[in-house]
């Protein structure tokens, strides 16, 4: 694998990170910054200041029409429509089985116009899925990612930095909300959302005014604490918050359900939506597994793909789909898919650490929360 | 990548520093690299014996675990307490403070010298 070579796409501030030294890793078929120096230190500065990550990869769809609401509700889990302009809502898209095939974040822009944010490596499936789902709408579907690049400032200071180089009022953006506004003389859609569990803002910009935006931020952060930061920290950023990954712990053979997020669907909406029978008939049966948090006081991480273990009889009763050291609680963290009835906190587990039995217990998600 | 001439390398990114049938054993610059910030070190007990290219530790990282092989079929007569107990060495001066454990080499295998390991890396 050589990340930097040819094969994989670049992002509009590929150069910017070479730059830096970083580190870049494949992702998604995109060449992405892994680290730039030491991804603990990009860890604890999103903690205790402001970390700045380049997500150009992302996917970018968006839907206009007057039945553009009406389109998403079909297609998506949850109820787009009654989004007021400038929100935000987290929610998934699955398919006729419940399966989820991506998890996204959906803003309304306007009255008649949404962006739907796809993991990159979902793009298509979300893109197809929905050109196929609208269809009976008077709405349409336009993969918008080559339009946009983004952008996210992450931690406890982001406010203070964002402020400082765009002209809207920051203190007035909600959580989970978004706004037009010009950041060093670009124009962007400024929204309040992230995926590290901080406070923190992502930045829709044009691909060509990246590079303006970044070195805007790097500028007004970096006196602060602001740190470039890269794939690597985001991974255990979103870990300690208790975010479900696509591919780790969200994929097309789990619903909604399993993953603990029954909440983003509405089973109760008019006309119904793509795998409402399925995710209707999982609901009122009850899941077999469910995704739990497991802490370790040893110092061998448990890692994607480890069995899970009943302590007494060595009998696997489940899989874990992400853990990781802690770089802000000092011992491993782990999420995992157990069978209920073991899915209690406090509950007392094993994970198979290439062939030893290591003593977890099970805990409420997050792991970590902050004091916001 | 700067690695230093007078080591010898095995394709599995250690280094080894020999003296006699002495060797000091750590993994490359190129290998902390890949392994991110290193957070625990498993090394072989000394008095342990070990044959070359068998798992004798682990190095685990924020992202990730990798085995250590042992580079030689030898006795393992002392290790880097420094580095188990602050692994970031690894990540610091991998070829220096972070060298991992030594140990005596019942036979001299084939190995790669700086500059054909450097080629093996893809000569950055």
């Amino acid at each position: 694998m050589n990340p930097s070579g040819h094969s994989w796409r670049r992002t509009p501030l590929h150069d910017v990170h070479a730059a830096l030294g970083a580190s870049f890793t494949g992702f998604a078929g995109w060449s992405m910054p892994v680290r730039y120096s030491s991804e603990i230190a990009e860890h604890k500065a999103v903690r205790s200041a402001a970390g700045l990550f380049d997500l150009c990869h992302m996917g970018e769809l968006e839907l206009t029409g007057r039945e553009a609401g009406a389109a998403l509700d079909f297609a998506l889990v949850g109820r787009p429509s009654k989004l007021g302009v400038g929100r935000a809502r987290y929610s998934m898209i699955c398919a006729e089985d419940g399966g989820i095939l991506d998890d996204l974040v959906v803003y309304r822009l306007a009255e008649e116009r949404f962006l739907v944010v796809a993991n990159a490596a979902n793009v298509l499936v979300v893109r197809d899925a929905l050109n196929e789902r609208v269809s009976g709408f008077d709405a349409e579907v336009r993969d918008a990612s080559d339009d946009w690049g983004l952008l996210a400032v992450q931690g406890p200071i982001s406010a203070a930095i964002v402020s400082e180089v765009t002209d809207l009022d920051v203190s007035a953006l909600r959580y989970y909300a978004i706004d037009e506004a010009v950041l060093a003389g670009a124009a962007v859609l400024l929204a309040r959302t992230g995926y590290t569990g901080e406070d923190g803002f992502e930045v829709y910009c044009r691909p060509e005014d990246a590079e303006t935006v970044w070195s805007a931020l790097i500028e007004a952060g970096t006196q602060r604490g602001l740190v470039p930061a890269g794939l690597a920290c985001r991974d255990t950023l979103r870990l300690e918050a208790g975010m479900p990954l696509y591919g780790q712990e969200l994929s097309r053979q789990v619903t909604p359900f399993e993953a603990g997020l029954g909440r983003v669907v509405a089973l109760d909406k008019d006309g119904g939506f793509v795998g409402d029978a399925a995710l209707a008939a999982r609901h009122n049966a009850g899941t077999r597994q469910t995704l739990v948090g497991l802490v370790s006081a040893g110092r061998r991480s448990p890692r994607a793909g480890y069995p899970v273990l009943d302590p007494s009889t060595g009998m696997r009763i489940g899989r874990v789909t992400s853990g990781a050291p802690s770089p802000t609680l000092g011992h491993p963290i782990a999420m995992a898919y157990v069978a209920v009835g073991r899915d209690e906190p406090g509950t007392r587990l094993a994970i198979d650490i290439r062939g030893a039995a290591e003593d977890v217990e099970v805990v409420a998600l997050p792991f970590y929360r902050c004091s916001r | 990548m700067n690695v230093p001439a007078q080591l010898r390398f095995t394709a599995e990114h250690e280094w080894l520093d020999i003296e006699g049938d002495c060797a000091t054993v750590g993994i490359t610059a190129f290998a902390a690299e890949a392994l991110g910030d290193v957070v625990y070190v498993d090394l072989p007990a000394v008095g342990s014996s070990v044959a070359a290219g068998e798992a004798c530790g682990e190095i685990e990282s924020t992202k990730s675990v990798s085995e250590l092989y042992a580079p030689a079929d030898g006795d393992v007569v002392e290790v880097n307490q420094a580095v188990v107990d602050d692994p970031g060495l690894l990540n610091l001066d991998p070829f220096g403070k972070g060298w991992l454990f030594r140990m005596r080499v019942a036979n001299i295998p084939a190995l790669h010298d700086a500059a054909a390991y450097k080629s093996l890396t893809g000569g950055e």
